[in-house]
C-alpha cells in the first residue's frame, strides 16, 4: 500500500504524517496523533461521534481520507477548548445541566452546537434539536443537551 | 400455596435508612458535577480504545457469513503471508475453548458450552471463526478477509416459534426440542378462575430483536504485566476475569481485567465481547493487542434484546376485577444461551405486572434458533412484559366500557401483595399516584395538525426489580480509606456505564464522613486492586454497592468517633460530620480531617474500612413455580400524547411524561438523566428500532438503517419523582436505571389506540403496520 507525506493543520500546529493513501482522518487524529476527543462510532458519517471541524464547518473525520485534509485547517473539541484553561461557557451549560451521560458523544454535540451558536445565535428549541440531528447519543434523550444549548444561547452577556 | 420462609433472620436491608443524625442531607439530594462528568465534557476521559502501547498490534475477528453450516476447513495461508500479519489463531489455538453459562435452576435447563471460536460448526451469521493480529487495523482487516472457511451448508431454524415445532431442525445436539429452559410461576385455581369468569381477554404479542447501540462499539488494549494477562476494556463485569483464565488454561491469578469508563452499555456489555479474543493473542504474542468492533460487527453480531412472543388471557368479573391470568412467554434465545435463563425468568417473574392477580399460571420458555444470540437489555425481560400486561388492562376496560383508570384501579397492588411467585412486595407501591401525575404532567389536549391525522392519549405503568434474583446470594464490597491530608479514597470493583455508578459512591461517603466532593478520589472496575462489586446490571449497583459503601463509610466514621470525642472533649454522639471537619454540635470546637488522622495514629485506630454488604438471600421452587424472585421493585407510569398520520401510518410522539417512586433522589440530575434516557431508548424500540434479518442474515448491518431517535424525533419528556422514602438501597434509594424503559412501548400503544381505535400488538409500531392496523379497523 502506497503512503503518503501529509501535513495536517491541526489545533494550530502543523503535523507531519506519513499515511497510507486509505487511512482515514480520523484514525490519523486519534491513533497516530494520540487525540482521544475524537472517536470512532461508526465509520459511517452517521453517528458524529468524530465530529471535528474542517474550516470552520463540522464534518466527521470518519468519512474522510487524511490526504484530503491537507491544506484545511482542522479543530478538534481540544482546539476548541483546551482542557488546561477554563471551560468554554457552553461546556459550563452542559455541566450544569449534567448535559453528558456516557460521554462518548459529546465532543461531538459541543463542536456541533458551538458551531450552530455561531451561525444562528436565535435559534429555538426546535432549531437546535434539527442541528444535533447528525449527533447521536444513546443515554440522555437529547433534551439535557438541548438545554444546555439554549442556556448557553439565552445567557445574558454571553458571548453568543 | 406455600412460602418458602427466608433463610436468614434477619434483614440485611434494615440499616439502609438513614440514622437520626443523618437525616439531614447536605450532600445527598443535589447534583453536583462529579470528576467523571467535568472530564466527559472537557474531552480528556480515556475510554477502552483511548490506551496505547509501544509494540501495539490490532486484532480483528474472522466471523461466519452464514447462520448454519459444518466446517470443513479453514485456510489460514494466504492471511498468514499477508505483510504485517503478526498470527491467526483458529480454534484449535484456544486452550479450553468454551464459555459456559451456569446453570440458573429452571426445568429441563440444558448445559451447553458456547466456544470462543467455533471449531466444527457455526450456528449464527457473526459467529466467531478465528482472530487475525497485524501491525495496524487496516491491514488486520484485510488479513481477515483472506482466512477461506470452508462451508457445508445445515438446514437453519429463524424463529422460536419454529424452532418448537416437532421437525425443527436443532441447534443444539444437548436439547432435542431446542428448549433451552422453562420456567413456570403457578398459584391459585386457574382452571375455576377462567370457567367462573365473565369475561376473558386473549391476545398475542410480539416484540423484535434490538440493538444497544452504545455509541462506543465493543473494545479494549490487552498487555501482559508482571506475568499477568491484563485487559482494559469496555465491560459491565471485571468478573468475567474467571473466565478469562479458564479459557486461557490459568490460574486466575495470572489475569486481570480493568473496566474503562463505558461509552454506554445498557447490557449490551454484560457478557464478555472483546475479553477472550485480546486475551488470546496477547497470551499467543506476548506483545499489547487492541481490538475494536466495528460499528457494522456490533449491529451484526453483537447480543440483542429477546424477541418475545407472549400470548395472554385474563380472567375478570364483568365489574372488572381480575381473577386470573395465563401467559406463555417464548424468547428467541438465538444461537447461544448467555443470559437467556435469567432474562426468561425476569420476564416470568413480573408477567403479570403491579396487579393483584389470585390465580396465575405463567410458562416462560428460552428458545434455541440460528439468530444472534439475545442477552442482557436494560429491562432485562421484565420490560417486554409491560407490552402486554397494560395492553391487556385497557383491552379489558374496552371490553367492559370502563375507564382506564377505573379498571386499574380496582386491581393495582398494595404494599404486602404478591408477585406472580407468591412472594409479598415489601415496600411501598405508588402506582396510581405515579399515574395521577404522569396524566398531569400532559397538560392540555392538543388538535390535530391537520387533515387526515388523529390524536390520542394513552398510559402504561411498570414494576421493574432492582437487584439480582436473589437466590444467587448477592454481594458487593468498597474500600473507603481516610488519607494523612483529609482526603478519602474509594477502592470499588463497580464499574461505570457512565450512569455516575462511581460518582454516587462519592456523594454517599461524603454525606456520612463529611469529606468535601473535591477532596474525594474514586478508583473502580479493577480485578487486582479494587474489592469485588460484582458486575453493573440488574440495576443492582446503587442498591448493592451504594449499601456497601454506606456501611463502609458509617464504620469508618463510627470507628474515629472516639477519637474526636476524645480531642474535642465531648460525647460522640455530639459530633457533626461536615465540610472536611468534626465539630461538636454546639459548634464551639472542632478538629479537621488531617487532625483526626493524626490522632487517630497516635491511638492506633485504622483509618480505613473494607465493608461486604451481603444481600437479601431466598429461595425459588421451580417446581413449585413459588419462592423469592428479586429484593425489591421500582414502580412508575409513563403517559403520552401521540398523533397519527392516518394517510401515511406515521406516528409522532406530541408530548410525553413519565413519573417514577424513586425512594430517594441520591443526585436528582441523575436521576432525571435515567428516566429521559431510558425514555428515549424505550420509544425507539415502540416506534422505529428493529435488528430485520432474513433466514439469520442482517437485512443490514449499517447505523445509517438501524433507526435509533435523534434530537429531532423525541419531544421534550416531562418528568417527576416521587420520594416514599421506602426502598432497599441506601438512604432508602430504590434503583432507577432500568425502570423507565418497560413503560414507553405500551404507553405508545394505548395512544395509538386511542387515536385510531385499533391496538398494536406487534413492536415496533411501524407506519407500515399502523395502515394495516387501519385497514384491518376499516373492513
Amino acid at each position: 500500500m502506497i503512503r503518503t507525506q501529509v501535513t495536517l493543520r491541526v489545533n494550530g500546529d502543523d503535523r507531519e504524517v506519513w499515511v497510507r493513501n486509505d487511512r482515514t482522518l480520523l484514525d490519523v487524529l486519534h491513533d497516530d496523533l494520540g487525540m482521544p476527543d475524537v472517536r470512532y462510532g461508526c465509520a459511517e458519517g452517521v453517528c458524529g461521534t468524530c465530529t471535528v471541524l474542517m474550516d470552520g464547518e463540522p464534518v466527521s473525520a470518519c468519512t474522510l481520507y487524511a490526504v484530503q485534509a491537507e491544506a484545511h485547517e482542522i479543530v478538534t473539541l481540544h482546539g476548541w477548548s483546551d482542557p488546561r484553561r477554563e471551560p468554554h461557557p457552553l461546556q459550563t451549560c452542559f455541566l450544569e445541566r449534567g448535559a453528558a451521560q456516557c460521554g462518548f458523544c459529546t465532543a461531538g454535540m459541543l463542536l456541533t452546537a458551538a458551531t450552530m451558536a455561531e451561525r444562528d445565535p436565535d435559534a429555538g428549541r426546535e432549531e437546535i434539536r434539527h442541528e444535533l440531528v447528525g449527533n447521536l447519543c444513546r443515554c440522555t434523550g437529547y433534551q439535557a443537551i438541548v438545554d444546555a444549548v439554549e442556556d448557553y444561547l439565552h445567557a445574558d452577556g454571553g458571548d453568543a | 400455596m406455600t412460602i418458602v420462609e427466608p433463610t436468614e433472620a434477619f434483614d440485611p436491608d434494615a440499616e439502609s435508612g438513614p440514622q437520626e443524625r443523618e437525616k439531614d442531607f447536605r450532600v445527598v439530594g443535589r447534583s453536583p458535577a462529579h470528576h467523571d462528568f467535568v472530564n466527559k465534557v472537557r474531552g480528556t476521559l480515556l475510554y477502552a480504545a483511548d490506551w496505547s502501547l509501544p509494540g501495539m498490534i490490532h486484532g480483528r475477528l474472522v466471523r461466519a457469513d452464514r447462520a448454519s453450516a459444518r466446517i470443513a476447513g479453514i485456510d489460514t495461508t494466504a492471511a498468514e503471508r499477508l505483510e504485517g500479519v503478526v498470527c491467526v489463531l483458529t480454534a484449535e489455538d484456544v486452550p479450553y475453548n468454551a464459555i459456559v453459562e451456569h446453570a440458573s435452576g429452571g426445568l429441563g435447563e440444558v448445559i451447553v458450552e458456547q466456544p470462543v471460536l467455533a471449531a466444527d460448526r457455526v450456528r449464527y451469521v457473526g459467529e466467531p471463526v478465528a482472530i487475525v493480529a497485524a501491525a495496524d487495523p487496516e491491514t488486520a482487516a484485510e488479513a481477515a478477509d483472506l482466512v477461506e472457511v470452508a462451508y457445508e451448508p445445515l438446514p437453519g431454524v429463524f424463529s422460536a416459534e419454529d424452532a418448537l415445532k416437532p421437525d425443527a431442525p436443532r441447534v443444539h445436539d444437548e436439547s432435542q426440542d431446542n428448549v433451552l429452559i422453562n420456567w413456570r410461576f403457578v398459584r391459585g385455581d386457574v382452571d375455576a378462575a377462567f370457567a367462573d369468569a365473565d369475561v376473558v381477554i386473549e391476545n398475542t404479542y410480539r416484540s423484535q430483536h434490538v440493538d444497544h447501540a452504545y455509541l462506543e462499539t465493543e473494545a479494549g488494549v490487552g498487555w501482559i504485566e508482571n506475568d499477568v494477562v491484563t485487559l482494559r476494556v469496555s465491560t459491565q463485569v471485571i468478573e468475567h476475569a474467571a473466565e478469562v483464565a479458564a479459557i486461557l488454561g490459568l490460574p486466575q491469578s495470572q489475569v486481570r481485567v480493568i473496566a474503562s469508563y463505558m461509552g454506554g452499555g445498557f447490557g449490551g456489555k454484560e457478557d464478555m465481547t472483546v475479553e477472550p479474543y485480546i486475551a488470546l493473542l496477547v497470551s499467543r504474542t506476548r506483545r499489547p493487542v487492541r481490538m475494536i468492533w466495528s460499528r457494522q460487527e456490533s449491529i451484526q453480531a453483537s447480543t440483542k434484546r429477546h424477541p418475545f412472543t407472549m400470548r395472554y388471557r385474563t380472567a375478570a368479573t364483568k365489574d372488572g376485577v381480575i381473577t386470573g391470568i395465563e401467559a406463555d412467554i417464548i424468547g428467541d434465545a438465538g444461537a447461544y444461551p448467555t443470559l437467556s435463563a435469567r432474562v426468561l425468568f425476569a420476564g416470568g417473574a413480573l408477567s403479570i405486572g403491579p396487579y393483584r392477580v389470585p390465580a396465575v399460571r405463567v410458562r416462560s420458555r428460552a428458545v434455541f434458533t440460528n439468530n444472534v444470540p439475545s442477552s442482557a437489555f436494560r429491562g432485562f425481560g421484565a420490560m417486554q412484559v409491560t407490552f402486554p400486561y397494560e395492553s391487556q388492562m385497557d383491552a379489558l376496560a374496552k371490553e367492559l366500557g370502563m375507564g382506564r383508570e377505573e379498571v386499574r384501579d380496582l386491581n393495582h397492588i398494595e404494599k404486602g401483595d404478591l408477585t406472580a411467585a407468591g412472594e409479598p412486595v415489601t415496600t411501598a407501591v405508588l402506582v396510581r399516584e405515579t399515574r395521577e401525575r404522569a396524566l398531569e404532567m400532559l397538560g392540555e389536549p392538543s388538535r390535530p395538525g391537520g387533515p387526515g391525522k388523529v390524536v390520542g392519549r394513552g398510559f402504561a405503568s411498570g414494576m421493574q426489580p432492582y437487584g439480582r434474583s436473589i437466590w444467587f446470594r448477592d454481594q458487593a464490597a468498597a474500600w473507603v480509606t481516610l488519607q494523612a491530608d483529609g482526603t478519602l479514597l474509594i477502592r470499588s470493583g463497580v464499574t461505570d456505564l457512565g450512569a455516575g455508578q462511581a460518582a454516587s459512591l462519592c456523594q454517599i461517603a461524603s454525606e456520612i464522613l463529611g469529606v468535601p466532593l473535591a477532596d474525594i478520589s474514586v478508583y473502580i472496575g479493577d480485578t487486582a486492586l479494587t474489592p469485588p462489586a460484582g458486575g453493573t446490571f440488574a440495576t443492582r449497583q446503587l442498591y448493592m454497592s451504594g449499601n456497601a459503601i454506606l456501611r463502609a463509610a458509617r464504620k469508618l466514621r463510627d470507628r474515629l468517633a472516639p477519637v474526636a470525642a476524645k480531642e474535642l472533649g465531648v460525647p460522640e454522639d455530639a459530633l457533626v460530620w461536615a465540610d472536611g471537619m468534626v465539630r461538636a454540635a454546639s459548634g464551639e470546637t472542632g478538629i479537621s480531617l488531617p487532625e483526626l488522622v493524626r490522632a487517630a495514629g497516635t491511638a492506633r485506630v485504622d483509618t480505613s474500612v473494607l465493608n461486604t454488604f451481603h444481600a437479601r438471600s431466598g429461595v425459588f421452587d421451580p417446581e413449585a413455580g413459588q419462592g423469592h424472585t428479586f429484593p425489591d421493585y421500582t414502580f412508575g407510569t409513563h403517559a403520552a400524547e401521540v398523533e397519527v398520520d392516518t394517510d401515511t401510518g406515521d406516528v409522532r410522539v406530541l408530548k410525553y411524561a413519565a413519573c417514577h417512586d424513586v425512594g430517594r433522589a441520591i443526585n436528582p440530575v441523575r436521576v432525571q438523566g435515567q428516566i429521559i434516557g431510558a425514555a428515549a431508548q424505550g420509544l425507539g424500540y415502540a416506534l422505529t428500532e428493529d435488528c430485520a434479518a432474513e433466514d439469520g442474515q442482517p437485512m443490514s448491518s449499517l447505523f445509517a438503517d438501524y433507526l435509533i431517535p435523534t434530537a429531532m424525533d423525541l419531544p421534550d419528556i416531562s418528568v417527576a419523582f416521587l420520594e416514599s422514602g421506602e426502598g432497599r438501597g441506601p438512604l432508602n434509594a430504590r434503583g432507577i436505571g432500568e425502570p423507565p424503559i418497560g413503560p414507553p412501548a405500551a404507553t405508545v400503544a394505548s395512544a395509538i389506540e386511542d387515536a385510531i381505535g385499533v391496538r398494536p400488538q406487534a413492536l415496533p409500531i411501524t407506519p407500515e403496520r399502523v395502515l394495516d392496523l387501519l385497514e384491518g379497523g376499516r373492513s
